[in-house]
C-alpha cells in the first residue's frame, strides 16, 4: 500500500515536470514547482521523514514560491521563445539520466537493513544513544549531539548564504541611494 | 492584497498556530519529529504569510531589518557559544557531558540551546532572504 502511495505520487510528480517544462506562462510554472515541493513534501511523510516533509513543505512550498513571485513581479510573467533547439541539451540531460540509473543498480536495495549504511555507527547511535543523550528521537541526537560539529558547519552555511544575499543585493540599494542623492 | 477581508481574517486566525506550530516543534524536538531548522523554516513562513497579507512595512514593523540581520549572526554565536562553554567547564568543544553534574542533564541542555541556535539564524536568514527581494520593488528598482 505504502510503495503504491508512493508511485502515484512520484508519477503526479513527472507529470508536473513535463507540463512545468511545456508551460509558458511563469506564473502557471511557479503554481507548478510550488504543487511539486508539496507533492515530494507527501512523499516524505509516506517514506517516515516528517522532518524532511516539514521542511519541503515551508521552504519549497512557501517561501520560496513567494521568492519566485517576487521575482516574477520584477520581469515579464511569459517566458521568451527560446533561441535554440533543445536537442542537444536533451541528449545530454537524457545521457546523465541514463548513467544515474545505471549508477543506481549497485546501490542496496531501499531499507535494506543489510545495506553499510546500516552497519557501520548506526547500531550504536540506536543502541546507545537514547541511554547516553536521554533523548528518546534518535535523529535529534546524531545530529545535535553526535553530529554537533557537522550540525555548527550547517548552521554556518546558512548563516554564509544570508550574509551573501546581503552583499549581493544590499550594495545595489546603497548605490541606488547614492544616485538618488547626486541627482539634485 | 492588504484589502481583502477574507484573506485578512482567515490570516489573522491562522498566524498564531503557525506560530505554535513552531514552537512545539522546536521544544519537542528532543521527542518527535522536527528540530531548530523546521522550527525555524515554520517561523518564517508564518512572517512571509503575514508580509504578504498585511505587507512588507507591517511586518518590518513586528521584525525590523536591524532585529533580522542581529538574529542571522546570533544563532550562529549561540551554536559556537555552546561550543565554548563545554570547553569552559573542561570538556572538549560541543561537549555537553560536562554542562550539568548530571550528564544526561548536560545532553538535554547542550541541546536545547545549539537548536535555539539554529532556529534562530534560519528564520533571521530565511526572512531577510525575503525582506531584500520584496523589498526590491518598493523601491523602484
Amino acid at each position: 500500500m505504502e510503495a503504491l502511495i508512493v508511485n502515484v505520487l512520484l508519477a503526479l510528480m513527472m507529470v508536473s515536470v513535463v507540463v512545468l517544462a511545456r508551460t509558458r506562462n511563469l506564473f502557471a510554472v511557479i503554481v507548478l514547482f510550488g504543487l511539486y515541493s508539496f507533492l515530494m513534501a507527501t512523499v516524505m511523510v509516506a517514506l517516515d521523514a516528517v522532518d524532511v516533509a516539514m521542511t519541503e513543505a515551508a521552504v519549497g512550498a512557501g517561501i520560496s514560491t513567494v521568492l519566485l513571485l517576487g521575482a516574477l513581479h520584477l520581469c515579464r510573467s511569459e517566458e521568451a521563445k527560446p533561441a535554440h533547439k533543445p536537442w542537444l541539451p536533451l541528449a545530454v540531460t537524457a545521457a546523465t539520466g541514463l548513467v544515474l540509473v545505471y549508477g543506481t543498480w549497485d546501490l542496496p536495495a531501499f531499507s535494506d537493513p543489510e545495506a553499510p549504511i546500516h552497519k557501520h555507527v548506526a547500531p550504536r547511535y540506536l543502541e546507545e544513544g537514547p541511554r547516553e543523550t536521554g533523548i528518546p528521537n534518535v535523529v535529534t541526537a546524531v545530529l545535535a549531539s553526535y553530529r554537533g560539529f557537522d550540525t555548527l558547519g550547517e548552521t554556518t552555511v546558512v548563516f554564509t548564504a544570508g550574509a551573501g544575499i546581503i552583499a549581493l543585493l544590499r550594495r545595489r540599494r546603497r548605490a541606488h541611494e547614492a544616485d538618488r542623492e547626486d541627482k539634485p | 492584497m492588504t484589502h481583502d477581508m477574507v484573506l485578512r481574517v482567515i490570516a489573522k486566525l491562522l498566524i498564531p498556530f503557525i506560530l505554535l506550530f513552531a514552537l512545539y516543534v522546536q521544544f519537542h524536538g528532543d521527542f518527535g519529529p522536527g528540530g531548530g531548522f523546521q522550527a525555524g523554516v515554520i517561523l518564517a513562513a508564518a512572517m512571509v504569510f503575514y508580509a504578504v497579507i498585511f505587507g512588507l512595512d507591517s511586518a518590518r514593523k513586528v521584525l525590523p531589518d536591524r532585529l533580522v540581520e542581529a538574529m542571522i549572526a546570533a544563532g550562529v554565536l549561540l551554536y559556537v557559544g555552546v561550543g565554548f562553554a563545554g570547553l569552559l567547564a573542561g570538556g572538549n568543544f560541543l561537549d555537553y557531558f560536562v554542562l550539568d553534574p548530571d550528564p544526561v542533564a548536560g545532553q538535554h541542555r547542550g541541546i536545547f540551546w545549539i537548536e535555539a541556535g539554529v532556529a534562530i539564524t534560519v528564520s533571521g536568514v530565511m526572512l531577510k532572504i525575503f525582506y531584500l527581494f520584496a523589498g526590491r520593488d518598493a523601491e523602484g528598482e
